[in-house]
């Protein structure tokens, strides 16, 4: 038996022992193994595919401008073209989502599970946000045009004609908002994950409920929170289709103010996503270079988040077993 | 409040000297009764053990003394259990005041994954005590029986220690808030024999501060340890098939393993059944 | 233990109450901006929506096209456009998905699925404009233009195969959870009865797990219908003023598309008569088809839950 399994055909290699052995062929298994595992192969091709096109394709504006590429301002020629004013609108509108929805949504789902009883009002919260996870991105988009850019024409009275609104803090509140169903979600896993242990011997020696939340659920549950909250802003620096219902156009290239000058949150915004979405429009293949090297500066900041995240979140899986 | 008093086999206890005065304690999870028919004084500087077969509800019964079933959703008591003659479940009572009075110990060590030292001295800290902390975790760890095994590692994590250990540990964390009672949740139900007897010894050692009640499924552990036991059972509704736990007998120790007075105490005691 | 214990000791001190119900407050008013949110999207779709439906001629609601700024709203068009993408997109991201859960959750080994899973996760995170520039750029001449002579770039193929692939990591993880909520017990007790690891997983784990597949399907499908910038960038609607057609090697829009379409080009979302609150209209339309969606997906979800 021994040496049959390492392979050996001897002659007395008998039927019942091929049955046990398996050595009967198994082409049915065979195949469907080979079927799931080319579904999984080919998810990965089209993912290095991709990447490879994205890449060669932007080759030429990332070895020929550099950090210049970065820099630069819109411009209406390709060649001269960079994504400094879009570029710097993202990592705003990234601010924003950090601010706005990280504190409201951990705050959100420490109250679902460490306060909230279970009662219908709780259970509705619970189905409105899975709801609002499910919602299309442009249906936010609607969300932010109505009234956040409304609420911001006030705010900036003196400012660029009737869409004043249209303001790097309404792009990153409506960014913040599709983001905060997801970072709801994802912290409420993480602090159902916490031991009941913790809580007890917490609350055994006398430890308040926000003690409780504060010394053992949080510093636990920290890992997940943050893995969960910087998947959710990788997704919210990559969208596009809320953006251009808010209102982000081309068209304008705004004044040359700095990165961190304030005057910038008065002027109409830009994003990465939507000036790559116009610089795929254009017709040429120098705007096409152009379109490739934007995604790659995009492609860099959401996949690092990522990667972030899913690093972070491997770590602790290993440390906890 | 309490003239002290060694004699434990004066019946019936008067008042004053029991710490909690039990009668007819109900516990509810929802519309199911967990626990019933429990009438019990549980008397200071003693070690009260509470046995019986698993089910029975004398976990149930132990988190009672603490509020510890508040953290249950749809748990609810009834009946009357009085702490130094105080009607504990009174709306007014707030269980982080009670629990800072009376602390726990639990089935399986839960030391937190924190350094040893911010272990012991997390009790007092979240009390919003600040000062001193360095000689109040020492003491604790020495009445625990611990300090010597730990004092050159106080800052290294609590994770890293045996599970003996650990559960000492969570012994020190429970009285650095100098606490009335000790309730103790078969705290050696996850350790090996020597750990179990280090943790027995330590039980009778610190009995002359802490009032201590133990649930265990150990009854040589109770025979060996306690001044009083408490003997619970669970009976069978035939109509739900729900199981219901009730007190059967409480009387000093001796007495319940020499002479039962009930017949269900004395087939569990001589191994008949559970 | 000297000092005297009473009920008023034992009542803890006001200011400690006071703060955690405060705390208690600050948490229950986070959560309950979640229900704000979803009143002000209602509110903003309803109210411009409102007005279309009132006072639009229904008979330019039925016609060949949808192009707003021209007073035509052929609704169908945008319906039509959308399900021909998301029938091509479930064409691949249903069985790929599929797939790759089966591999995940029943073939891989442990170190194999470490190096799997978060690469999955990574074509997750690819945002859906560079999924929409590589169906335009490279699957519309690469693979549509090829096998169908004469095509447009600009195509409804295209933009479902990039939405597709958009969704193949949607739908492989949460039909790995439902996999995966499979108790180990059925696979053992297949195997005892000495079935080969295809037919448990054909006849056992696959029927087991149903609801959670069925799920996973629903929820794609609401995805993809939902998906925007890759048929905005790929199909070719971008002038909004799209034709009806049934061919997915047309150009054509989804009501995502049109709603993008709309909003960009000029400076606002302006134009004749009805043309701002048609945008609302079809905002509203899409709203409807993907929450009911996700409401029968939560059923099942539900169902796996309490079985198991």
């Amino acid at each position: 038996m021994a040496l049959s399994t390492l392979g050996n055909h001897s002659v007395t290699t008998t039927a019942v022992e091929r049955a046990i052995l398996g050595k009967g062929s198994d082409s049915k298994g065979l195949i469907f193994k080979l079927l799931v595992g080319s579904s999984i192969a080919f998810a990965l091709l089209v993912l290095v595919v991709l990447l490879f096109d994205v890449v060669t394709g932007a080759w030429p504006v990332l070895t020929g401008r550099g950090a210049d590429f970065l820099s630069s301002d819109l411009r209406s020629r390709a060649s001269e073209s960079g994504v400094f004013q879009p570029l710097r609108g993202t990592f705003w509108i990234g601010v924003f989502v950090v601010v706005f929805s990280f504190p409201v949504g951990i705050g959100a789902a420490i109250y679902l599970e460490e306060y909230a009883g279970d009662n219908v009002f709780t259970r509705f919260i619970d189905l409105n946000i899975r709801n609002l996870a499910g919602v299309p991105s442009v249906v936010y988009g609607i969300l932010g045009f109505s009234i956040f850019v409304k609420f911001f024409d006030g705010f900036f009275p003196n400012s660029v004609g009737q869409h004043a609104g249209k303001t790097t803090a309404a792009a990153g509140i409506t960014l913040a908002v599709l983001a905060l169903p997801i970072v709801i979600i994802t912290a409420s896993e993480a602090i159902r994950a916490v031991p009941q242990a913790l809580r007890e011997g917490g609350y055994g020696v006398g430890a308040t409920k926000s003690q409780v939340v504060r010394t053992q659920v949080l510093p636990y549950a920290a890992p997940g929170i943050l893995t969960g909250t910087l998947l959710s802003l990788a997704r919210a620096l990559g969208e596009a289709a809320p953006l251009i219902l808010v209102g982000a156009v081309q068209d304008k290239l705004g004044g040359r103010t700095g990165f961190f000058d304030f005057a910038q949150f008065g002027e109409q915004f830009k994003a990465l996503p939507i000036t790559i979405t116009n610089f795929a429009g254009r017709p040429g293949d120098d705007w096409q270079e152009v379109t490739a090297a934007a995604i790659v500066v995009l492609l860099v900041l959401v996949l690092m988040a990522n990667t972030a995240a899913i690093l972070l979140r491997n770590r602790f899986e290993k440390k906890r077993g | 409040m309490s003239d002290h008093a060694d004699d434990v086999t004066a019946e019936p206890a008067d008042a004053p000297r029991a710490v909690f005065h039990v009668e007819d304690l109900r516990v509810y999870y929802g519309d199911f009764r967990a626990v019933t028919d429990v009438s019990m004084d549980v008397h200071d500087n003693e070690i009260t053990a509470m046995i019986g077969p698993s089910g029975c509800g004398k976990s149930t019964v132990l988190r009672c003394f603490n509020r510890m079933n508040d953290l249950i959703p749809g748990a609810r008591v009834e009946g009357r259990l009085d702490y130094h003659s105080i009607p504990l479940y009174d709306h007014k009572v707030d269980p982080v005041e009670v629990r800072r009075r009376i602390g726990m110990v639990f089935q399986k060590p839960n030391p937190f994954p924190k350094s040893i030292y911010d272990n012991v001295a997390y009790g007092p800290r979240v009390a919003g005590n600040k000062k001193g902390l360095d000689d109040l975790v020492e003491q604790s760890l020495r009445k625990a029986a611990l300090w010597d095994e730990v004092k050159d590692r106080l800052k290294n994590s609590a994770m890293g220690l045996s599970g003996g250990q650990q559960q000492r540990l969570c012994i020190a964390r429970a009285i650095a808030v100098s606490p009335d009672v000790l309730l103790m949740d078969e705290p050696c139900s996850a350790l090996d024999p020597i750990a179990t007897a280090l943790i027995e010894e330590l039980m009778v050692e610190i009995k002359e501060d802490y009032t201590i009640i133990i649930v265990t499924h150990n009854m040589q552990q109770a025979a060996r340890v306690s001044d009083r036991t408490a003997f619970f059972t669970a009976e069978v509704d035939p109509n739900t098939e729900q199981r219901t736990g009730l007190l059967v007998e409480y009387a000093p120790t001796d007495a319940i393993f020499s002479n039962p007075q009930d017949e269900r105490t004395e087939n569990y005691v001589t191994g008949r059944f559970g | 233990m000297a000092e005297p214990i009473s009920l008023e000791t034992l009542s803890g001190s006001s200011r400690r109450h006071l703060n955690e119900s405060a705390v208690k407050a600050v948490m229950a008013v986070a959560a309950t901006v979640s229900l704000a949110i979803s009143a002000l999207i209602v509110f903003s779709l309803v109210r411009e929506a409102w007005v279309f439906i009132t006072e639009v001629e229904w008979s330019t609601v039925w016609g060949s096209s949808w192009a707003p700024r021209l007073g035509r709203y052929d609704l169908k068009t945008l319906v039509v456009g959308s399900l021909l993408v998301t029938i091509i997109a479930m064409a691949v991201s249903g069985p790929i998905g599929l797939g790759a859960a089966i591999y995940l959750s029943e073939y891989a080994s442990v170190r194999v699925r470490k190096v799997l899973k978060p690469t999955l996760e990574i074509l997750a995170g690819i945002p859906s404009v560079v999924l929409g520039f590589f169906a335009l750029q490279w699957i519309s001449p690469n693979v549509i233009q090829r096998l169908f002579d004469g095509t447009s770039q600009f195509n409804l193929a295209a933009a479902g195969l990039g939405v597709g692939i958009l969704t193949i990591p949607l739908m492989s993880s949460i039909a790995e959870d439902a996999l995966k909520a499979v108790p180990n017990s059925l696979r053992e007790a297949s195997a005892g009865l000495g079935a080969r690891k295809v037919t448990t997983t054909i006849q056992v784990i696959l029927p087991a797990a149903v609801s959670g597949l069925v799920a996973a399907f629903i929820v794609t499908v609401s995805r993809a219908i939902g998906e925007t910038m890759v048929v905005f960038i790929a199909a070719g609607g971008g002038g909004n003023n799209a034709q009806f057609t049934l061919s997915p090697l047309d150009s054509g829009s989804t009501m995502t598309a049109a709603m993008a379409a709309q909003a960009s080009g000029t400076d606002s979302v302006v134009g004749e008569a009805l043309t701002f609150q048609s945008l609302f209209f079809v905002g509203l339309v899409l709203f409807v088809i993907t929450l009911s969606l996700n409401i029968v997906a939560d059923r099942f979800v539900r169902r796996v839950r309490t079985r198991y």
